[in-house]
Parts: C-alpha cells; structure tokens; sequence
C-alpha cells in the first residue's frame, strides 16, 4: 500500500484510536475521584483501592477465578494440541467430520447456549455445581482456541524435520519433544494465553454452570454494575486493564526484539 | 504405535462428544417435552432400566408444543426480529468506523505498524464486561457525554441514551470493532500498490480509484469481517443486559429470563435450538467464503 498518510487517514486514525481507548482512560481517571459519584469530580484520592483491598468477597471471587483459569487454560492447551495434531496429522479416521465440526461449532457457539446445554447436562448426570464444573466449562471451549491456533502453526511447518529425525532413528514421541514441540511452542503459548484470558473473561457460562458457593469475579462485577457504575469497580477495571496492558506491550516489544535479532543473525549468514 | 494413535485421538474426541455433543443433545431432547412441576422441571425423563419399551414411551411423550408456543407468544419472534435488526444494523456501523481505521493502518509507515495493530488488539485482551461497563458512566443521562455535550452548548436538554436500543448499538460496535478491523487491514496489505497507481495513471481520480480498486480488493475482507461481528452479536446477552435496559428486546437474554427467572427449563431449551438454526445460515456462508478465500491464494 501507499506510505503517504493523506490527512484523511490521520484524522481516521486519530478518531479511531480515541473511540477505542477513551472510554477505559475516562474509567481510570474516575477510579482515582474522591466522590462516590462517578460522574463529579471531588479530588484526587486512592480510597476505592484501599476499600477493594479490604473488600473479602472480591478477593475471594479473585482467587476463584484464578484457580479455575490456571486449572482450565492448562487441561485445554493439553487437550487443543492433541485435537490439533490429530486434526492435522492423523488423516483419516472414522468421525473426521464430525470431529472438526466439533472444534469449530464451539467458537461461533453463542455463550448462553454453551451454558444452558453445559448445566442440562450436569444436572443430567447429578454433578455437584461449583468450582469444578466451571473449569470443565471452560476447557471445553478454550480447547478448541487453542486447537485452532495450534493446528495452523502445524499446517505451515516443514514436516522433513520430523521425518529426517525419525530417520535419524527418533522414536515417535522423541520427535514430538524435540522436533515438533520447540517448533510449535509459540504457538501452544499463545494457546495458553488465550485460554486463560477467556476463562478469566467469561460471564455467561460460568453463571450457568456454577453453583451456590462458588462465585467468580465477573459474576460479582456483573452483579455490582447491574446496580449502576461504582468507583470500586472503576479502581478493580483499572488494575486489569494495567496488567493486561502490561502484559501486552512487554510481549509486543520481547517478540520485537526476537525478530530483529533474527534479521540481523540472516544479515551476518548473509555476509559470510 | 496404533494404541498411541488410538489414545491421542480418542481423548480430546471423548472430552468433545460429552461436553459438547451429549449437553446439546439434551437440549434438543428438553425442547420436546414439556414443562412439569417437578424436579428436575420437565417431562418425559428417560429411564433406560426400562429398556426398549420405556425408550418407546419416552419418544411417544415428545412433543412439538414448545416450539409451537413460541410462534404463539409474540413476545419471542419479536426478540428474535430484533436482534437480528440489531446485530445486522450494528455489524454496518461496525463497518462504517472500522474501515477508515484498516485503510489508515494499511497507509501508515511500516514502523508504525506493528505498534497500531498492538493498539487494535490489546482492547481484545482486556476484559469485555470492564469495555462494557465503561460506557455505562458515559451514556447514563447524567453521564459525561451529556456533560460535555451541555457544557458545548449542543443540546439544552439530556440526551436519553443509556437503557435504549442506541445504548446497545454503541456497546457492540466499540467491543467488536478490532474483529472488523483486523480482517479487513489483512486484505488492505496484502494489496499491491502499484494496481492504484496504474489507475491513476489512466486517468482515475483518488477517489474513483479507490472505489474501482481499493475497495474490491479488500471485499474479503470485509465480508470475513461483518460475520465475525454478525454472528457472536446475535446471540449478545452482557451488552443488551448492562446498556439496553429492560425495553431492548434480544433473543440472548429471553433466553436467560425464562432460564434463570421463569424456570421454563422447555421453552428456554426450543428458545436455543430455534437461535442456533437462525445462525446456521451465517455460519454457512462464512465457512465457504473463508473455503473459497483459502482456494484462491493457494
């Protein structure tokens, strides 16, 4: 495309980036208001932060949820990499079809019908509701992210690596472990991430699925906002929206830095 | 090797056809009978102990009522018109904001780049709820755009927003705007410059060239696009729940209410299987444009 940015581009651009970021910068400036009006400025202050600190059931949910999208982001980037390779790698089998339609139906699966069939099936079977049937929920459909970006780092790898290694007298899960794992490791990575940023997203499934005792921190922001905004919730936004900003920028700038590396390390094969 | 063939295929295969398979089949099941006042709320229940002749008379229970009192109560092909009118209407103004941004991202300088499409993806990281709660300080009728709005002098009186279907409009184009934005931005770069040029050259405008060139090329693009906002827009509870209030009728959260609320366990399970064969078109459709996109650069 064209490097000349006409000033309709800059404009759009600009509007673009405004309409994305200034809602979230007006929730972290307002998370810092004395006033327990959200929309009155009274003050710079760090009280709601202090009050979410002391705030037990927040906490709680927190940990909750932390656990079920360790546990449930683990078990799904297990279970989406063997659906990968078999998707990619095992040809045919009886049920093919019916196996890919199963890992893609869910990601265009509206939640609330994951969730309605999830707890149907749980009451079906008399399973107790709460931590663990949320994580079950949850594997399930992160499996098949992580499947999905899992198998396309499988379909563009050059497979004569793994073929010199068998070759070369490899057992079949030698190769895997040391050919094939290193290659699409990225890629199960980024699988992992994206599990766990879903499962630590996710409302509508979690509410259907859990039980009495078992609440998770969108279940309890969900039910605070339905009430109207809150500056405790302003100053819990904030603390998520910076890890994950964080978080963002430091892989955008480590996968930077492992690309100019690799340009300069071409260059230097080049030369000699 | 074949046992471990048969292991690496079988367990997630298992893990899918009884989490995902068996419960979609028990809503199925659920749509067909009816509602009882028993635990759990709805009749016939299956009792295989009973072998074949149970299972007969299981079947001869199952009923289409369900489906038929959704045609019925207006209530529900209401909700069903107005979401799709929503999710459609708001899958175009997705498309009227994301383009400009793509073609601005497409036109920026390489080493701007990778710094704008962090910018466009980092919001997808963030929480949803958190993106949707923003905007609840901002519309409500007291709420900083209406402050602003006053204090410009725009408008002598507030502008009624938050709790209607435009509150709804706003909250999906801003959660879903970097799916649109990404596929259309992939088209727009995979563009050679020198077909704009080579119109130009003959004569075309920047405009026409633009509307003759520029934006044929990046038809798949947009179409990828508009069915990624489309489709999880359709079934959309968080965002009519938060900013449509009580009188922004969508099938996601009828659904919920006459789950969570009614405890119509039936009707919310015909309600489901009606939406999922709503969706079925777009997913179609989808499925083969992204067939035939994969054909033609291969």
């Amino acid at each position: 495309m064209n490097k000349r940015l006409s000033w309709f581009n800059v404009t759009s651009l600009s509007l673009g980036f405004a309409f994305l970021y200034l809602p979230m910068l007006i929730l972290i400036f307002y998370s810092f208001n004395a006033s327990k009006l959200v929309t009155v400025w009274a003050g710079f202050s760090t009280k709601w932060y202090v009050a979410l600190m002391h705030d037990q059931p927040f906490l709680d949910a927190a940990w909750v949820t932390l656990k079920i999208a360790v546990s449930s982001s683990t078990l799904a980037t297990v279970l989406g990499t063997m659906a990968a390779i078999t998707l990619v790698r095992m040809g045919r089998f009886p049920g093919r079809t019916l196996f890919s339609g199963m890992i893609y139906a869910p990601l265009v699966m509206p939640d609330v019908i994951t969730g309605l069939s999830l707890l149907l099936l749980f009451i079906a079977i008399g399973l107790d509701r709460g931590i663990f049937t949320i994580m079950l929920a949850h594997t399930t459909f992160s499996m098949c992210y992580v499947s999905v970006v899992v198998s396309s780092r499988l379909l563009t790898f050059d497979r004569s690596l793994e073929e010199a290694s068998m070759d070369l007298g490899a057992s079949a899960f030698t190769t895997f472990r040391l050919v094939t794992l290193p290659i699409i490791l990225p890629a199960v990575v980024s699988g992992w991430l994206l599990a766990f940023t879903l499962s630590l997203d996710d409302l509508v499934i979690a509410s259907f699925t859990t039980g009495p005792s078992s609440t998770t921190l969108p279940i309890k922001i969900f039910s605070a906002v339905r009430l109207g905004v809150s500056p405790e919730i302003n100053a819990l936004s904030t603390l998520m929206i910076t890890v994950v900003a964080v978080g963002v920028v430091s892989a955008s700038l480590i996968s930077k830095r492992a690309i100019i590396k690799q340009r300069r390390e071409e260059q230097e094969g080049e030369r000699v | 090797m074949n046992l471990r063939r048969l292991l690496l295929i079988s367990v997630p295969y298992l893990w899918l056809t009884a989490l995902f398979l068996v419960p979609f089949l028990i809503v199925v099941k659920i749509s067909l009978s009816t509602t009882a006042i028993a635990i759990p709320p709805y009749t016939p229940t299956l009792d295989l102990a009973q072998g074949w002749a149970g299972f007969k008379d299981f079947l001869s229970q199952l009923s289409f009522d369900n489906f038929t009192f959704l045609t019925q109560d207006d209530l529900y092909w209401k909700a069903y018109l107005s979401s799709l009118q929503i999710a459609a209407l708001s899958t175009l103004f997705t498309l009227i904001v994301a383009y400009p941004i793509a073609y601005g991202m497409a036109r920026a300088p390489d080493e701007w780049r990778p710094t704008l499409l962090m910018l466009i993806i980092l919001p997808f990281w963030t929480s949803f709820l958190i993106r949707v709660y923003a905007w609840m300080g901002i519309l409500s009728d007291e709420g900083l755009l209406n402050q602003f709005l006053l204090w410009l002098g725009v408008i002598s009186s507030p502008l009624h927003i938050m709790n209607t279907s435009k509150a709804v409009y706003i909250g999906i184009v801003y959660t879903y705007l970097p799916f649109m934005i990404l596929p259309i931005y992939a088209a727009l770069d995979k563009m050679d410059d020198s077909l704009n040029e080579a119109a130009v050259d003959l004569g075309a405008s920047r405009l026409s060239a633009f509307w003759l060139v520029t934006l044929p090329m990046s038809r798949p693009g947009v179409i990828a696009g508009c069915f990624l906002v489309f489709i999880p827009a359709l079934g959309e509870y968080v965002i009519p729940q938060l900013l449509g209030g009580s009188k922004t009728l969508m099938i996601g959260k009828v659904l919920w209410d006459e789950f969570f609320s009614n405890r119509d366990w039936p009707v919310a399970s015909a309600v489901a299987v009606v939406l999922l064969v709503i969706l079925i078109v777009p997913i179609v459709l989808f499925q083969r444009n992204q067939q035939k996109q994969q054909e033609a650069e291969s």
